[in-house]
C-alpha cells in the first residue's frame, strides 16, 4: 500500500516546526529542533531499521532563519514519502537539499524577517506603549505572529507541493526583489528612526546676544547643528557604530561604551538631557 | 513592595516563556513590548510595564540572532529591569540602565546554555540509533526547558528578595551623575540597533534609501504609517523601474520600439 501524508502530519509538523530553535546548540546548531519537527512525518512514513535511518539522517547539522525552514520541510517531506514508497532517494540528495537550500534562504529571510518585519512593527508597537497604550504591545504581537504563522504554515505546504521545482522556482527574480524591496523599505524606515526616535543635547552656550526687541537669545552648539540637519550626531553615531561592529566589537561592548560617553557628557555638562 | 507568593509564581512562569521565547525566536514573547508588559501586569502595574517595555524595546530593536551570533538577551533584560522599576520604586531611566548590564549577563548565559545543550544533541543521537520517538522529543524539550530555567532563576530570585530592602539599598546607593548620565546615555544609545540592523542588510548600494528616510524624518511631522508607506512607494518604484528585472518584458518592448523608430525615420 502506498504510504501517503495526511494533513494531520502535516498540521503537527507545523505546530512543532515553531519550536525549532529549542535545543540550539553550538555543534549542530537546529538539527535536533529540524528532526523535532519532522517526528510526525518520519513517524507515519517510517517503522523499524528505516525509522532509525531517518531519524539519523535528519540529525545533520542544520541552521537557518527559524522562518524560512518551513519550505524546506516541506520539500523534505515531499522526498521522505517518495523514498517511503521505494523510490532511490539517497541520504546524500536529502541533505544536500537542507544544506543548499538553508543558506540562500537565510540570506532572503534575514533581512525580510530581521532587518524589516521585526524592528517595523516593534517600532509602531513601541510608538504606542511609549503612551502607555496596551494597543502597542498587542499590535506588535498580532502583527508579527500573524505574518509569522502564515509564511511557516503555507511554506510547508507551497515546499511540499513544489517539491524540488522551488529551485527553480527561487532561481527567479521573485525572492529577490521581495529582499530588495524589503531591504529598502528596512533601511527607509531605519533613516527615519535615526533622526525621530534618538535625541541629543549638547547645550554648552556658544553666544548669548539681546537682540533688537530686547530678548535675550542663547545659541548653543545644539541650536546650530540643529539649524544644519536635525539628527545630524545621531547619524554620525550610528556610523560610528557600524564601522565597529564591522569590525566585530560585540554589541553590548557599544552599548557600554555610549553610557560612558553619556555619564561624562552628563558630569562635565558637555551632553543633557533634551 | 513585598511580593506575595502567588506574583513570585506568575513570575517564575513569566520568565520561563519569555527564556523559552529567547531561544525560539518565534512568537516573540522574550521582546520587552511583550515580556515588560506582563511582567508590570503581574506586579500590578501594567501601564509603567508597557512604557519600560517600549523604551527598552526601541534600544534593543535591532538585536538579532543571525547565523551563530547571539545577540544582548532581551528577556533577562526586560523581566529584571521591570521588577526593579515597578515593584523596587526606580526611576524607568534607572530601569533601562540597569537592564544593559542585564542583557550582558543574558548573553553570556544563553551562550553557556547553548554549550551545555550539545550533551542533548548527542543523547538524541543515541534516541535515533534506538528509534525511539519519544526520546528525541525529550531531548528537544529538555534542551527548551533548560533556556526557560536560564531567565527563571535569576528572575525569581530578584522577585523574592525585591522586598528585603538590600536590592533596594543598592539601587539607592547609585549616585545621581549616573543616572542622570544613563538618562542622557538613553536618549541615543538606540542607535546601537540601529547599526545592527543597516549592517546585517549589508546592501550599500541601497543606502540612498536610508538618507532619503533621515531628510523625510528631519523637516516633517510625519508618524511611522506615513514613513511606513513612503518607505513602500520607494521599494515598489524602484523594483517596478529596475531594468534588471525587465530582462524578460523588455525584450519585445525594445523591438516593437525600434520599428517605431524606423517608421519615424
Amino acid at each position: 500500500m502506498e504510504k501517503k501524508l495526511t494533513s494531520s502530519d502535516f498540521f503537527w509538523a507545523f505546530v512543532r516546526s515553531n519550536f525549532l530553535q529549542g535545543s540550539w546548540n553550538m555543534e549542530r546548531m537546529q538539527a535536533l529542533g529540524y528532526c523535532f519537527g519532522m517526528v510526525p512525518i518520519i513517524k507515519r512514513l517510517y517503522e523499524g531499521e528505516d525509522r532509525k535511518k531517518a531519524l539519523k539522517r535528519h540529525l545533520e547539522f542544520y541552521n537557518t532563519q527559524p522562518f524560512v525552514t518551513a519550505p524546506i520541510i516541506g520539500i523534505t517531506a515531499a522526498m521522505e514519502e517518495q523514498r517511503a514508497n521505494g523510490k532511490n532517494i539517497p541520504d546524500s540528495v536529502i541533505n544536500g537539499i537542507k544544506v543548499g537550500m538553508m543558506g540562500p534562504l537565510a540570506g532572503v529571510g534575514d533581512p525580510i524577517f530581521w532587518g524589516t518585519l521585526r524592528p517595523i512593527t516593534a517600532a509602531l508597537g513601541a510608538s504606542f506603549a511609549l503612551t502607555g497604550s496596551l494597543a502597542g504591545p498587542i499590535l506588535f504581537f498580532v502583527l508579527f505572529n500573524a505574518v509569522r504563522l502564515a509564511i511557516r504554515w503555507y511554506g510547508i505546504k507551497y515546499g511540499y507541493t513544489k517539491g524540488t521545482d522551488i529551485v527553480s522556482d527561487t532561481g527567479g527574480n521573485k525572492l529577490q526583489k521581495l529582499t530588495e524591496g524589503s531591504s529598502i523599505l528596512g533601511l527607509f524606515v531605519m533613516g527615519a528612526l535615526v533622526n525621530k526616535w534618538t535625541s541629543v543635547n549638547i547645550p554648552v552656550v556658544v553666544s548669548q546676544i539681546t537682540n533688537a526687541k530686547g530678548e535675550v537669545v542663547t545659541t548653543t552648539v545644539q541650536t546650530i547643528l540643529d539649524q544644519l540637519m536635525p539628527g545630524l550626531v545621531p547619524l554620525l553615531m550610528t556610523f560610528a557604530c557600524m564601522y565597529l561592529m564591522k569590525r566585530n566589537i560585540n554589541a553590548i561592548w557599544i552599548i557600554f561604551g555610549l553610557f560612558a560617553i553619556g555619564i561624562l557628557g552628563f558630569a562635565t555638562g558637555i551632553l543633557n538631557v533634551k | 513592595m513585598e511580593l506575595s507568593s502567588m506574583q513570585i509564581i506568575a513570575i517564575f512562569i513569566i520568565a520561563s516563556v519569555a527564556g523559552m521565547g529567547s531561544v525560539l525566536d518565534e512568537f516573540q514573547t522574550h521582546r520587552p513590548l511583550i515580556a515588560c508588559t506582563v511582567t508590570g501586569l503581574i506586579l500590578g502595574d501594567m501601564t509603567t510595564g508597557i512604557i519600560i517595555g517600549g523604551t527598552l524595546e526601541m534600544i534593543a530593536l535591532g538585536w538579532m540572532n543571525i547565523g551563530a551570533a547571539m545577540a544582548p538577551d532581551a528577556a533577562l533584560a526586560s523581566v529584571i529591569s521591570t521588577i526593579l522599576v515597578v515593584a523596587g520604586h526606580q526611576s524607568i531611566g534607572a530601569g533601562i540602565a540597569i537592564a544593559m548590564p542585564l542583557a550582558a549577563a543574558g548573553q553570556v548565559l544563553t551562550i553557556l546554555c547553548r554549550t551545555l545543550t550539545v550533551v542533548f544533541q548527542h543523547r538524541a543521537d543515541s534516541y535515533a540509533e534506538e528509534g525511539s520517538l519519544i526520546g528525541i522529543d525529550i531531548c528537544h524539550l529538555g534542551a527548551l526547558l533548560i533556556q526557560a530555567l536560564r531567565v527563571a532563576i535569576p528572575s525569581t530570585l530578584v522577585a523574592m528578595y525585591i522586598g528585603t530592602g538590600a536590592v533596594q539599598a543598592m539601587l539607592d546607593a547609585i549616585p545621581a551623575v549616573i543616572t542622570g548620565g544613563l538618562q542622557v546615555a538613553g536618549g541615543f544609545i538606540v542607535v546601537v540597533g540601529y547599526a545592527m540592523v543597516i549592517n546585517m542588510m549589508g546592501v550599500k548600494y541601497l543606502m540612498c534609501f536610508f538618507f532619503l528616510g533621515f531628510v523625510v524624518a528631519a523637516f516633517t511631522n510625519f508618524n511611522l504609517v506615513a514613513l511606513g508607506v513612503i518607505g513602500l512607494v520607494c521599494a515598489i518604484v524602484y523594483i517596478q523601474l529596475n531594468p534588471k528585472y525587465q530582462v524578460a518584458a523588455a525584450a519585445p518592448g525594445n523591438m516593437s520600439s525600434s520599428a517605431a523608430d524606423d517608421e519615424l525615420d
